[in-house]
Parts: C-alpha cells; sequence; structure tokens
C-alpha cells in the first residue's frame, strides 16, 4: 500500500509549496506504468487531508497512456498492459512516457 | 511522513555493529523513533540539495497563477514530481556515497527468498576481502539485523512498523549509524516486497532483485513494476529445481519481456554454486577507496 505515503508525499508537497492556502481541487498526472493505482490514492486522498488546508478538495487524475519505443524496429506504440511488448514481438523497448506520478496543478480558494 | 521535508518519521532505527553492544532496546526500551536526518544534515530544515522550487526539466513553475475558467478560485500550476522529496534525498544520499567511494545495493525481493541468507554467505566468504555493511529494512523484529551481525558485518536495523518499504529518509540515517568506510560495499536489504520497494529511490548505485524457483517462475510477469527497475536479477536455490515445478528457460524469457535489459544470474547460496558470480559482479563495481 505505497500509495498511502504516496498521498501523504503529494499533500505536504502542495502544503509547502502553498503554506497556509486553502485548496479546493488538486490535479495530478499518473501514468499508465508509474506502478501507483489511482483509486488507492482516491482512497487515501479524504484520509490524508483530513484536518489540513486540503481537506474536503476534489482530486482529479490524468492517467495519460505509456509510450515506448522498440529498439528492434523503431517503431513507437502504447503497450496494453505493463508488460511492453511491441507488436513486431520485440520485447527489446524503452519506455518513452508514461512513468511519471505528477502534481500538474491545484486550485486555491 | 514529516510535513515539513516529506521524510518518514516514523521508522525505528538501530545499528548492530560487530563491535558494539547490542542495544537495550532488544530488550525493551527504545531509542525514540528519532527524528535524525541523515547524511544529508537538514535537521533545520534549511533544504540544500533539495530546494524544489523547479519542476522535472528545471525550469521553474514559478506558482504561476491563472484565473480560473469557472472564476471560483485561482489554478497555481505546480508540474512537480509526487516523490520528489523523496527523489531529492536518494541523490543527495548517492551523491554522499559516491564522494565516498561506496557501492551501494539496493536489494529486494518477496519475503522468503533468501535475502538475509545470501548476505550471511557473502559476508563471510569475502570478509578479509572486501568490506560489507548491511542496512536490514524490516516491518519488525531485528531478527535479520542479528543474523548478519552475528556473520560479521555491521548492520543497521530499520524496522518501518506499518510501512511496506524503505525510503531515502530512513537509508540516509542508516548510512550515518553505519559509517561505512570508503572502498566498501553497503547492501540495503529492502522489505520482503515486489511492489512498493520500486517506486523508491533510495541512492543505490544498482538494484538487485532476488528471486527463488520456490516462488514459482511467473515472477517477473506478475510484478513488472519491480522487475523492470532490476539492474540484476539474482535466481536462488537453484539446488532445489529438481523437486519443484520451475521452468528456468521460460523464467529467461519472461524475464527478458519485462525486463530486457537486466542481467541474470542462477546460484544456490545453500550449496554456493553460482556465488562467484554474484562475488564477480560486486567486485566489478566497488570504487576504489578514496585516500
Amino acid at each position: 500500500m505505497h500509495e498511502l505515503a504516496i498521498t501523504e508525499g503529494l499533500v505536504d508537497a502542495v502544503r509547502e509549496r502553498l503554506p497556509g492556502r486553502r485548496v479546493t481541487c488538486v490535479r495530478l498526472e499518473i501514468g499508465a506504468l508509474s506502478g501507483v493505482v489511482a483509486d488507492s490514492v482516491r482512497f487515501c486522498f479524504d484520509l490524508v487531508t483530513e484536518g489540513t488546508s486540503l481537506e474536503g478538495a476534489t482530486l482529479e487524475i490524468a492517467q495519460p497512456p505509456a509510450v515506448c519505443r522498440c529498439r528492434i524496429c523503431g517503431r513507437d506504440f502504447e503497450p496494453d498492459g505493463p508488460i511492453a511488448m511491441c507488436p513486431c514481438g520485440s520485447a527489446e523497448v524503452t519506455v518513452l512516457a508514461g512513468q511519471d506520478l505528477k502534481i500538474t496543478s491545484v486550485q486555491v480558494a | 511522513m514529516c510535513g515539513t521535508c516529506g521524510c518518514s518519521s516514523g521508522a525505528l532505527i538501530t545499528v548492530l555493529a560487530p563491535d558494539r553492544p547490542v542495544p537495550a532496546w532488544l530488550g525493551g526500551g527504545h531509542p525514540g523513533r528519532a527524528h535524525d536526518h541523515g547524511p544529508h544534515e537538514h535537521g533545520a530544515h534549511d533544504h540544500g540539495p533539495h530546494e524544489h522550487e523547479q519542476g522535472p526539466g528545471g525550469q521553474d513553475a514559478g506558482h504561476a497563477q491563472i484565473p480560473d475558467a469557472s472564476g471560483a478560485g485561482r489554478t497555481v500550476q505546480l508540474q512537480q514530481k509526487v516523490l520528489a522529496k523523496n527523489d531529492d534525498l536518494a541523490q543527495a544520499n548517492r551523491q554522499w556515497l559516491r564522494d565516498r567511494g561506496i557501492l551501494a545495493i539496493n536489494l529486494m525481493s518477496s519475503p522468503g527468498s533468501g535475502k538475509t541468507t545470501l548476505l550471511e554467505r557473502t559476508t563471510r566468504e569475502l570478509a578479509g576481502r572486501m568490506s560489507i555493511s548491511v542496512i536490514e529494512g524490516d516491518q519488525e523484529t531485528a531478527l535479520d539485523a542479528k543474523r548478519i551481525q552475528a556473520a560479521g558485518s555491521p548492520v543497521v536495523q530499520i524496522n518501518t512498523g506499518v510501512g511496506c518499504h524503505l525510503d531515502a529518509d530512513m537509508v540516509a540515517q542508516g548510512l550515518r549509524g553505519l559509517d561505512p568506510p570508503s572502498g566498501s560495499i553497503v547492501v540495503i536489504e529492502n522489505v520482503g516486497n515486489l511492489v512498493c520497494p520500486a517506486l523508491f529511490d533510495l541512492g543505490e548505485e544498482a538494484k538487485v532483485v532476488l528471486a527463488s524457483v520456490t516462488e514459482g517462475a511467473d515472477k517477473p510477469l506478475k510484478y513488472p513494476h519491480m522487475f523492470r527497475q532490476a539492474d540484476l536479477v539474482l535466481l536462488n536455490k537453484t539446488d532445489l529445481l529438481p523437486y519443484v515445478d520451475f521452468d528456468v528457460r521460460q523464467y529467461m524469457s519472461d524475464l527478458r519481456r519485462a525486463a530486457p535489459d537486466a542481467m541474470l544470474l542462477q546460484l544456490s547460496v545453500t550449496t554456493g554454486d553460482g556465488m562467484q558470480g554474484w562475488y564477480d559482479w560486486l567486485r566489478r563495481r566497488v570504487p576504489p577507496p578514496h585516500d
């Protein structure tokens, strides 16, 4: 359940950037290959924000797809699961995008 | 987690060096879940290397305030990695280790794969040739630290309590407790878990995933996030291959799909088969001691 530590980290980061400001919405980006479950973050968010300047804030999560590049055929593709296999059959791939776990913006009151 | 710097304040950290007495808490008393930061020394919370006012690309997001379309509030762009604090602390650990010429390995596996047994044998067999110290992560008890101590390596036990992984701040504290010599190896034995530790950079030079034939061959496909991170995968308990249903060829093929860049070494810590390959891998990476 690393999502609890991750949610604590994001709440702390917002409070540190905006000390004392009341936050009404937090927007996150959780990449498809980030290893973090968006629903678990949603579950933890209300618990972690209780009693803080983020209490009651809504949480908007964007989940951008992964992009991988095949080292054999050179093609960029979106893997259809956590194991990135190129349609050409190669497993020799580099992950270009989809591993990010990021706070994109927040809305303050 | 600490509300100011994001470090974890809930871990209990205990140093068990061979030349130090067993601390009192093993018999009861706790030294306290110290908020006593490690190599990065940011006790006063004046953050040096991890001034995280910048976006991941180095450009300052500048707290740009854009009026929200609804007019109900204002949007503040942050563009900040959620784990930026941990990553910054990890980078401080990495720099601290490099400055001192110390090789740090993050050793991860499921519970029961043989991490501690691997380190016991490694410590004994490399005694006098390579200096090894260990940071042990477990939810509870100092059982593993006592085994490593008995094998002859200085060791710090970190008990994460409810935590399922080590983070960079715990490791910073552990490093300060160990004070490893230049030209030595620090193995960070993470909490036995193939999920959470994959996300937390500790400042290591390499990630090693230990697997064993008794766990079944499907782990690289079931836990791809963990295996994708690995620089080296050690497949342990190969002496049991005649007794278990484990297809090594299939395992190698699946591992290649999950982790195309990882190197695989097969070994049996019990019999010693294949251990030389692991020692050679370590030896190639240990930096020369600094003066």
